[in-house]
């Protein structure tokens, strides 16, 4: 599955870093805490979270993130944005809160 | 002069201090260790400084307004200024942006504002240790804005600080030093995050209770006991200098 194929299952916005849309997605790593993502995310994970500062970015390259989903709404700083594009790391958004796109996902991968 | 300061010590309106945590009891401690420089930093709250500063310059103490502001990303930052105008505009700020949860004083703790005598005048009824709508990056530049000192608080502990919200600091993070607690050393610090050389660290007590005011502090060579010279010896600009934190 790509990220592609998530963002339209999933009806998520995309925000940036739309050269990275054809990246395998193989799981998923819910965490607002970036020290805990840097120790604990697989890689080709979607990483679901509220951050929106720039060290999202930093983290989901060294941890190689198929694509980030930003939760209720939220928006990526202008820097965020710079760095998902020139990574070529998608970020993505819906309204929902994190435990029911959490879920959506799950279900979305486990079912394929 | 060479100056002891301790700039961060939490109050009785922080909910997590202990209710020993009196102005008069913080300066009349921070008089027997030997400071000559404090700052009353409270959880998203300046209330305590004027009290604070009163009493303190009887005893030849100088302290400094300030809060330890708790970020959007729940990052605790020392804001540390110095006129009254300049604390009633950090007061405004962390007022207008604060996310406004009503305080369970049973389950938190008390906040409550106290004259010299000891007396309530005050209790504040919403959580004073929730995260502003601001961003890390927003309130740094807040305070500089309006002149202030912007310190990332413990960034090396796990909990709430700029390491364990965002990973590592930032390298566009606009700071004027990094407060590293008691448990770290500034070299061990430095292995991990790729921050400035010219990174000044600085070490406090982050008190909470009385007997810990002045238990850890950092000295620093100052030209007079001023915020001035504060800054100046953070920013490594003028005569005024730290001695060395390892």
């Amino acid at each position: 599955m790509t990220v592609k194929d998530v963002v339209e299952a999933l009806n998520l916005k995309v925000y940036s870093g739309t050269a990275g849309l054809n990246k395998e997605v193989t799981g998923g790593y819910t965490s607002d805490l970036l020290s805990d993502v840097m120790g604990n995310a697989p890689a080709g994970a979607i990483w679901i979270t509220l951050q929106t500062h720039v060290n999202v970015m930093a983290v989901a390259t060294l941890k190689d993130i198929s694509a980030v989903i930003l939760v209720k709404g939220l928006e990526p700083e202008a820097n965020t944005v710079v760095q998902s594009n020139n990574e070529e790391i998608p970020i993505l958004g819906t309204n929902l809160q994190a435990f029911e796109i959490s879920g959506m996902l799950y279900n979305l991968i486990h079912s394929k | 002069m060479i100056v002891k300061a301790d700039l961060h010590i939490h109050s009785v309106l922080s909910p997590c201090a202990d209710l020993e945590m009196s102005p008069v009891n913080i300066v009349t401690r921070a008089a027997q260790m030997g400071l000559a420089l404090i700052a009353v930093t409270d959880h998203n709250c300046t209330l305590h400084g004027p009290l604070t500063r009163s009493l303190a310059a009887r005893q030849g103490i100088y302290c400094l307004f300030g809060a330890e502001v708790n970020t959007r990303e729940e990052i605790h930052c020392l804001c540390l200024v110095d006129t009254e105008e300049q604390r009633l505009a950090l007061q405004d700020y962390i007022e207008q942006n604060i996310t406004r949860i009503p305080n369970k004083p049973e389950v938190f703790g008390y906040q409550v504002q106290v004259n010299e005598q000891e007396e309530i005048v005050q209790e504040i009824d919403y959580l004073l240790h929730a995260a502003l709508k601001r961003s890390i990056d927003e309130v740094a530049g807040f305070v500089h804005g309006i002149g202030g000192v912007f310190i990332p608080a413990h960034v090396d502990r796990p909990k709430y600080s700029v390491t364990s919200q965002l990973g590592f600091v930032p390298p566009s993070l606009q700071y004027d030093a990094l407060e590293i607690s008691k448990n770290s050393l500034v070299e061990q610090f430095r292995k991990s995050n790729p921050i400035k050389p010219n990174t000044q660290f600085i070490r406090n007590s982050d008190s909470h209770f009385i007997h810990q005011v002045g238990s850890t502090y950092t000295e620093y060579d100052l030209e007079n006991l001023s915020f001035k010279c504060f800054k100046e010896a953070l920013l490594g600009q003028g005569h005024s200098s730290v001695l060395p934190v390892v």
